[in-house]
C-alpha cells in the first residue's frame, strides 16, 4: 500500500511537470494553431540560462527567475517575429518542419555551448519545504513545483479573464477572421502569446532542471512527451493540458512501478493512439467542423 | 522520320495525353540518357571507393525520400515515422535472410511489402485524422516502432543487432561499393520510373485530389480511406525496400540509426527538394547526405587539427545546428525546395541566347 501511495505521489508531481510543460505548447496552439516542436528546446533553453544566472554570474536565486523569465519572454517574441510571421497561411508541413528546424538549431547551440552532460543548480530550496505524511515522504522540489505550478495556473486563469490581452486572446483563438474585423490586432496577439509560452516554458525548464538536474537531451525529450499529454487533454484547453499530464504522469509511474521500466516511454504514445482512434480530437478538445 | 520536338512558346496543350506527357520535348529525353550513360559507365570507374559510397547512400536515401513525397508531397498526410519504417524494412531483409534463408533478391522485395503492411497499420488512424493530428499519431508510431525494435528480443535480437549473410544476385556475389552501386541506381531508376507512372495513372490523380481537399474528394466519389491506406502503404514500401538494400549493404545492423531524428531527416529531404516533385526527392536526397557528410569531413578536420578534443566534440553539435538552419532557410526563403531553383535555372536557359 505504501508503495502504491508513493508512487501516485510521484505520478501527481511528475504529471502536474508534464501540464505545467504542456501549458505553454496549448497557449501556442491555442492562438496561432501552431504545433511547437521546438517546445522542448524552449524548455531547456529556460533551464540553461538560470544555470548560467545563478552558477556563472552568481545572481541570488529570485531575481535569476525574474531574469529568466524576462530573457524567454524575449526569446519566444523574437522566435514568432523572425520565423513564425512569415509562415502565417502557409500550409501545416512548412509550419511542423520550420518547428522542427528551430528544434535542431537551439539544440545545435545548446550542445554547442555546454555540452551534452548532466548540470545540476546550487542547491536553494529549504529542506523544512518537504512533507512527511505517515511512510510516505514528499521531497522539496515536488512541494515547491507543485506550488509553483498551481499559482501559475491560477495566474493565466486570471489573465484569462479578465485582462484585455487575456480576452484579446482568447477572441482570436476561438475565431480569428471575427476577432480580426472586431479590430483585435492578431498579429500582436500571436506574438504575446509566443512569448508568454515561451516565459512558461522557461518556468518549467527552471523546474525540472530543479527535479531531474538539466540534460539537454532529457529537456527536449520532455517536448515529445507533451504530444500525449496534450491530445489527452485536448489541444486547445489549458486546464485539460494539466489533466492529461497527470493521468500521462501516473500511467507513466505506475508502468514503471507494477509492470516494466522500459515500457514507460511507450505507453504514453500507446495510450495517445487509441484515443486518437476513438476521439479523434482528444478528450478535452474542441471538435472542428469543416465545410467544403 | 520524327521531327524533333522543341518548347513551344505558350500552352498549346490539346489533349490530356500531352499534358501527362513525361518529355515535353527530345533534348529531354537525349539528356536523361546522358545522364544515365554517365552514371552508369563513368561515375563508378573515375571515382574513389568513398565517393561510390556517399553516391550509394544518396542513392538509397533517394529511394526511401521519393516514396515520403508521395504521401507528404502528393496525398498531403504527414508522417513522422518513415524512419522507423526504413528500420522495419532493414529488419524484415535481415530476419527473412538470416531465419529463412532467402536470396537476396526475394529478400528485399519481401521486406518492402511487410513494410508495407506495417505503414498501412499505422495508416489506419488517416481514417478519422487529418493534418497535425495524423502527424502526432504518426510520431506515436515512431515511438511504437522503435520501441519494439529494440523490446523484441528474440526476433530483432535488441541492442545486440543482426550480422547479414553476403548478398548474391544472379549468382553473383555483390560486395563492396562498385557492385552495390549498380544495385541500388537501377533500383533508383526502376523505382523512379514507377512513381512518375503511378502519379500519371488515376491513382496519382486520386491522391492528389485528396491532398488539394479530401471532403471534397470524396464528395467526386474517391473512396479517400482506401486510397489513403494505399498512399501510406506505397510509401511505406519504398521505405522498407530502402532500408532492405541498406541492410545489405551494411551488412550488420543495430536498432539505433531508425529515431525520430532519421524521419525528420527524411522530411527535410522532401522540403528541401521541393514537395510533390520527384527530381526534387532525388535532389533533396543529394543535398542531406551531401550536408551530413561535409559536416562530417569538418569534424575530422577539427578534431585532427589538434584542437582540444572538447571543441572538436562540440562541433559534433554545430552539424545539428546546420541540418537545422537549412530546414529553416529553406522554409522561409524557397517553400518550394531545390526543384523551383532548378525549374528557374532551366527556363533561363530555355530561351538562351534569345531571351526577352
Amino acid at each position: 500500500m505504501d508503495f502504491f501511495i508513493q508512487l501516485l505521489v510521484n505520478g501527481l508531481s511528475i504529471g502536474l511537470l508534464y501540464g505545467l510543460s504542456a501549458m505553454g505548447f496549448v497557449m501556442i496552439f491555442k492562438s496561432s494553431s501552431v504545433l511547437n516542436f521546438a517546445h522542448g528546446e524552449l524548455l531547456a533553453m529556460g533551464a540553461f540560462l538560470f544555470l548560467v544566472l545563478t552558477t556563472w554570474a552568481g545572481l541570488p536565486v529570485y531575481l535569476a527567475f525574474l531574469i529568466t523569465l524576462a530573457g524567454s519572454f524575449v526569446l519566444g517574441f523574437a522566435v514568432e517575429r523572425l520565423f513564425l510571421r512569415p509562415l502565417i497561411g502557409e500550409s501545416l508541413i512548412f509550419v511542423i518542419m520550420l518547428t522542427v528546424g528551430l528544434a535542431s538549431i537551439f539544440k545545435g547551440l545548446l550542445l554547442f555551448f555546454f555540452g551534452g552532460n548532466l548540470h545540476t543548480y546550487p542547491e536553494f530550496l529549504p529542506a523544512g519545504l518537504g512533507v512527511q505524511f505517515g511512510n510516505v515522504f514528499i521531497p522539496p522540489v515536488y512541494v515547491a513545483s507543485s506550488f509553483i505550478g498551481i499559482v501559475f495556473l491560477v495566474l493565466f486563469g486570471l489573465f484569462f479573464k479578465f485582462s484585455p490581452q487575456g480576452i484579446f486572446m482568447r477572441s482570436v483563438a476561438d475565431n480569428q477572421t471575427a476577432a480580426l474585423s472586431l479590430g483585435v490586432h492578431v498579429k500582436k496577439v500571436f506574438a504575446l502569446s509566443w512569448a508568454i509560452a515561451a516565459m512558461v516554458a522557461g518556468m518549467s525548464g527552471i523546474v525540472l532542471g530543479v527535479i531531474n538536474g538539466i540534460n539537454v537531451h532529457e529537456i527536449s525529450a520532455i517536448g515529445l512527451k507533451v504530444f500525449p499529454v496534450v491530445i489527452l487533454g485536448g489541444l486547445d484547453s489549458i486546464g485539460g493540458a494539466i489533466i492529461g499530464g497527470i493521468i500521462i504522469g501516473l500511467l507513466e509511474t505506475f508502468t514503471c512501478g507494477y509492470i516494466s521500466p522500459s515500457l514507460r516511454d511507450v505507453v504514453p504514445y500507446a495510450v495517445l493512439v487509441c484515443i486518437l482512434l476513438i476521439k479523434p480530437y482528444g478528450l478535452f478538445g474542441l471538435v472542428e467542423i469543416e465545410r467544403v | 522520320m520524327r521531327r524533333l520536338s522543341f518548347h513551344p512558346c505558350g500552352n498549346f496543350k490539346e489533349s490530356y495525353a500531352q499534358e501527362i506527357t513525361i518529355f515535353e520535348t527530345d533534348f529531354g529525353r537525349f539528356w536523361l540518357l546522358a545522364g544515365l550513360v554517365l552514371l552508369f559507365c563513368v561515375l563508378p570507374f573515375v571515382s574513389s571507393p568513398y565517393f561510390l559510397y556517399v553516391c550509394n547512400m544518396i542513392g538509397i536515401a533517394a529511394i526511401a525520400a521519393l516514396g515520403l513525397n508521395i504521401l507528404i508531397g502528393y496525398t498531403g498526410l504527414i508522417s513522422l515515422g518513415h524512419g522507423a519504417f526504413f528500420g522495419v524494412g532493414a529488419y524484415a531483409a535481415a530476419i527473412l535472410a538470416t531465419r529463412l534463408g532467402l536470396p537476396f533478391w526475394v529478400c528485399v522485395p519481401a521486406a518492402g511489402f511487410v513494410t508495407a503492411l506495417t505503414g498501412m497499420v499505422f495508416g489506419i488512424p488517416s481514417g478519422r485524422l487529418k493534418g497535425l493530428y495524423l502527424t502526432i499519431a504518426t510520431l506515436a508510431g515512431q515511438f511504437i516502432i522503435e520501441y519494439i525494435l529494440v523490446h523484441w528480443e528474440s526476433l530483432t535480437q535488441g541492442t545486440m543487432g543482426i550480422v547479414l549473410p553476403e548478398a548474391t544476385l544472379f549468382g553473383l556475389v555483390i560486395d563492396g561499393d562498385r557492385p552495390f552501386f549498380y544495385v541500388i541506381f537501377v533500383c533508383l531508376v526502376l523505382v523512379t520510373w514507377m512513381t512518375k507512372n503511378i502519379m500519371r495513372t488515376r491513382f496519382g490523380r486520386a491522391f492528389i485530389a485528396i491532398r488539394d481537399n479530401d471532403r471534397a474528394a470524396e464528395g467526386m466519389g474517391i473512396p479517400i480511406f482506401p486510397y489513403k491506406l494505399l498512399s501510406f502503404g506505397i510509401s511505406s514500401f519504398y521505405a522498407g525496400f530502402a532500408g532492405a538494400i541498406w541492410a545489405f549493404y551494411m551488412i550488420s545492423i543495430t536498432s539505433e540509426p531508425f529515431t525520430l531524428g532519421l524521419s525528420v531527416e527524411y522530411i527535410a529531404m522532401v522540403i528541401i527538394g521541393g514537395l510533390g516533385s520527384i527530381p526534387g526527392a532525388i535532389f533533396g536526397a543529394i543535398f542531406i547526405t551531401g550536408l551530413n557528410e561535409i559536416l562530417r569531413w569538418l569534424t575530422d578536420i577539427f578534431m585532427s587539427m589538434g584542437m582540444a578534443s572538447g571543441f572538436g566534440l562540440n562541433m559534433a553539435s554545430l552539424r545539428e545546428l546546420a541540418f537545422g538552419l537549412a530546414i529553416v532557410l529553406f522554409i522561409l526563403f524557397e517553400p518550394k525546395g531545390l526543384a523551383e531553383i532548378w525549374r528557374i535555372v532551366r527556363s533561363n536557359f530555355r530561351l538562351w541566347p534569345f531571351s526577352y
